[in-house]
């Protein structure tokens, strides 16, 4: 599973509250998500995102709330795959069973910098940005078998049927 | 085996020995969800076709986020809920006049030694009791309340000690702030935290469900007190129960620990916009203030009004002030003792079991430029309503002498 698109990048803690503001959660659409993704930040991210991007960010990645229209609202933006240096647990399980791929790059800030075209190997970690390859940490076990499946539920009916 | 109590509850929860770092399958005790997640829930198992339910008892629904409803689009997605709850014939729903989902589950259902997995990230609330509790998406516990298991990861085990007495205006909220403080939001991640407590009446379930409350913030995957004879206690009493404890073995191995003394505690704040940006409340005395809230999941128990209570008592508030009891229980206790009295005679707006101003729903939105003192569980931009709103985390306390003062405030200072 590969992907490829060029780089959104932010800083640290970019919390749950700033990727769908609470008062967007009474809906699950994901085309009313997308155009309020990350709107504390950046209203404009949507218009950003909509050519298909890679986001890049620091620590905790997603940390706070257990809602999943964090995922839905990055994928249906075009958001392809977030590389981060670590993700809450919550969000992580959350873009897997939505089927949006997380790759943990422990320098990831450091090495990739805003606008960098990157191609990132979901299943090995493998990241090729400005001619060098660095190595995160890829989706394996049963998150990949979600992931592939293309989200838990649809898993559930697989492995149950 | 020597087990820690994160190993000894994931090993029988999955039917066999587990280390840290294992990815298993756990059977869940409680599936739980309120209102703003729930219609979540269900539409995820209705799109997928798989409208069952692993064990009818075993599933908690609760209403608190939209509670009462502010506007129609809340109202429709409480009714669809209840409709689901009736057809399903679930028998442990909880409308609007009942109060918080995590307060609901240590009053009421969790015990030492579950698995809780519910559909809002405070779930680790549960902890308080020594249950592994963890708040995870509307795809995930969809699924927990169809097969009545989850996967989990093994976390790597920390391990906390409580020593000595907290002095009067300590609580809960300092503890946790004191672990946000040092070790940082993300020290945390993938680990579980294990809280022994040397002197277990010295440190009450109130305070402990602060603590666990807050775990999420530190983005720990659960924190749990290790049971003891006030979780014994506070079980009996609020439910007539008798609970085997379940607790780590005297070998068990820790990635690490640390020790915090109560005795030398001060109040504490988290400043904006961050649940580390720790300091006094003395260093920030010069911060006038908008609006309190106090109340929540993290602080809206029978010791956080005692305090208020008892610090505005024969004042009056020179801010607004909104304070809301967690649940119907804890505000009938409190109304019992005369707190709400006190509090409502300060001149503050008293309500009961919604979770509003926590999150900028309703019934205390922040405006731009508003400073909020608070005691919920986050100060993120925007978490409380403006983007321009700054929001300080304290405990009761604190928000008391503050709505006192009009200024952020150490109790301890007021004249």
């Amino acid at each position: 599973m590969i992907v490829e698109g060029p780089v959104l990048k932010y800083g640290d803690k970019i919390d749950t509250d700033i990727i769908i503001p609470a008062r967007h959660l009474k809906h699950t659409d994901p085309a009313y998500l997308a155009q309020h993704a990350m709107e504390p930040l950046d209203p404009e991210f949507h218009k950003k995102a909509s050519k298909g991007v890679i986001i890049v960010a620091g620590k905790v990645f997603g940390m706070g709330s257990s809602r999943e229209q964090a995922a839905i609202a990055l994928k249906a933006a075009g958001v392809k795959a977030v590389i981060a240096e670590s993700f809450a647990r919550i969000f992580y399980r959350n873009c897997i069973n939505n089927g949006l791929p997380l790759i943990v790059l422990p320098n990831a800030t450091k090495e990739i910098n805003e606008g960098d075209s990157v191609k990132v190997n979901v299943e090995t970690g493998e990241i090729t940005v400005n001619g060098k390859t660095l190595k995160g940490k890829g989706i394996s076990g049963m998150a990949l078998d979600i992931l592939k499946s293309g989200g838990i539920m649809e898993y559930l009916k697989k492995v149950s049927a | 085996m020597t087990g820690t109590l994160t190993e000894k509850i994931l090993s029988r929860a999955s039917g066999k020995t587990v280390s840290p770092g294992d990815v298993i399958e756990a059977k869940t005790d409680i599936v739980a969800f309120h209102d703003l997640t729930g219609y979540h829930v269900i539409e995820v198992m209705e799109k997928a076709n798989m409208v069952k339910i692993f064990d009818r008892a075993k599933i908690v629904v609760a209403f608190d986020h939209l509670a009462p409803p502010p506007d129609v689009r809340s109202a429709e997605i409480q009714g669809n809920i209840r409709k689901f709850v009736k057809d399903m014939r679930l028998p442990n729903f909880h409308d609007i006049n009942v109060g918080i989902l995590h307060e609901l589950l240590i009053e009421k259902y969790a015990q030492p030694g579950q698995v809780i997995v519910a559909a809002d990230s405070h779930t680790t609330t549960s902890g308080a009791v020594g249950a592994f509790a963890q708040g995870m998406g509307a795809s995930d516990v969809a699924a927990a309340v169809i097969t009545g298991k989850t996967w989990l990861v093994v976390p790597q085990p920390f391990k906390v000690t409580l020593k000595g007495t907290p002095s009067k205006w300590i609580n809960g909220k300092d503890v946790a702030l004191e672990l946000l403080g040092k070790f940082k939001a993300d020290y945390f991640n993938g680990m579980s935290i294990e809280v022994h407590v040397e002197k277990p009446s010295a440190f009450p379930m109130d305070y402990r469900a602060t603590v666990s409350n807050m775990g999420i913030e530190m983005n720990a995957d659960a924190l749990m007190f290790v049971p003891d004879e006030e979780t014994k206690n506070y079980i009996k009493t609020m439910r007539g129960q008798e609970v085997e404890l379940i607790t780590p073995d005297s070998g068990a191995k820790y990635e690490d620990e640390y020790t915090i003394d109560l005795n030398k505690m001060e109040p504490l704040v988290a400043a904006p916009y961050s649940v580390d940006n720790v300091k006094t409340a003395r260093e920030e005395s010069k911060v006038p203030v908008d609006q309190v809230y106090i109340g929540s999941c993290t602080n809206g128990r029978l010791s956080d009004f005692q305090m208020a209570s008892e610090i505005l008592k024969g004042r009056k508030v020179k801010t607004r002030c909104i304070a809301i009891p967690s649940s119907y229980e804890m505000f009938k206790q409190a109304m019992d003792r005369g707190y709400i009295e006190d509090i409502v005679n300060a001149g503050c707006v008293v309500t009961y079991g919604t979770c509003g101003p926590c999150l900028g729903g309703h019934f205390g939105v922040a405006g731009p430029g508003e400073v909020i003192v608070s005691t919920s569980s986050r100060n993120f931009r925007g978490r409380m309503g403006s983007n321009e709103a700054k929001v300080y985390l304290s405990g009761p306390a604190v928000a008391a002498a503050s709505a006192a003062t009009g200024f952020i405030t150490d109790p301890r200072d007021l004249q």
